[in-house]
């Protein structure tokens, strides 16, 4: 993909068919390294399903045969020398304590490393199109922290769905503003 | 032109499984996402980008034919996934500008 933020996009959009009530997106920037989470508490993949969603010919939609979410993150983080990790545990092996956790590595100062993008905008489609379910965005770089958590706003919106025009309008300026004093 | 054709004008066939299939149009990439929501049903696809994701969205786009220029190299296990998914994987030695040249004068 062009930019990070759209396959931020595909993979987050697994952990809310995966029935999450919480997906969280971390990116953390560390000198030239990147590191991207998607961590959510959806039901979970089984050892032999995790091995196979890097395969491109995996996929959970019946609609077509090959789904390229996972895969094209991989590559985009393997082309830069960095790597792609999932660990899941099923909501059968732990009611309590399920999800799958998505970690990619990337080295920023290199040629094919792809740019972030627009991770706003990711976060607004996100939140439009799932206003049932939670999401927590952080990302931080050299101790600038731009943060997004929408079970607070829940908290203070109490019924206002969180996809009405008005809500996604303020989350737009919140991020955008945080975004401008990101150095 | 049919893809097994192209074998006569210098390119070489690393994975044939369906020969016959004609070629209409080209399209050149190597950003697999873009390439996925562009390349034309039946175009030659060139390309230098060689892992699994290829031959992916080279059967997802249903391209008649993956070209890759430039010589690369693309791994046996790799090759048996093509022959398996049943997508054509054909090579040429030249630069991609020269490989689409080529190609033009041939499907013209």
């Amino acid at each position: 993909m062009k930019e990070l933020s759209l396959n931020i996009l595909d993979v987050a959009e697994n952990s809310v068919k995966a029935g999450a009530t919480l997906t969280q997106i971390l990116l953390t920037e560390e000198n030239t390294l990147l590191t991207l989470e998607i961590i959510d508490d959806g039901c979970g993949m089984s050892e032999d399903v995790v091995r196979s969603v890097t395969d491109p010919f995996y996929t959970t939609r019946e609609t077509r045969k090959v789904g390229m979410g996972i895969p094209l993150l991989k590559l985009a983080a393997e082309q830069t020398e960095g790597e792609l990790t999932i660990t899941s545990v099923t909501e059968e092996a732990n009611p309590e304590e399920h999800g799958t956790h998505v970690t990619a590595t990337f080295n920023m100062d290199h040629l094919d490393f792809t740019p972030i993008g627009d991770v706003s905008s990711t976060i607004l489609t996100l939140i439009q199109g799932h206003p049932d379910t939670d999401f927590l965005f952080q990302h931080t770089k050299d101790g600038n922290v731009v943060r997004l958590d929408t079970r607070e706003l829940r908290e203070v919106l109490e019924d206002v769905p969180l996809n009405s025009y008005d809500v996604l309008e303020w989350v737009g300026a919140y991020l955008r503003e945080q975004y401008d004093e990101f150095a | 032109m049919k893809v097994k054709d192209l074998l006569e004008h210098g390119f070489e066939a690393l994975s044939l499984p369906d020969g016959d299939r004609e070629i209409d149009g080209a399209y050149i990439g190597d950003l697999l996402s873009w390439v996925m929501g562009r390349a034309q049903m039946d175009n030659a696809w060139i390309t230098i980008m060689t892992n699994v994701n290829v031959i992916a969205v080279a059967s997802l786009a249903d391209t008649s034919c993956v070209i890759l220029a430039e010589g690369v190299d693309m791994s046996d296990e790799l090759v048996s996934t093509a022959e398996a998914k049943d997508v054509n994987i054909l090579r040429s030695n030249d630069p991609t500008y020269e490989t689409a040249i080529k190609l033009s004068g041939l499907i013209a």
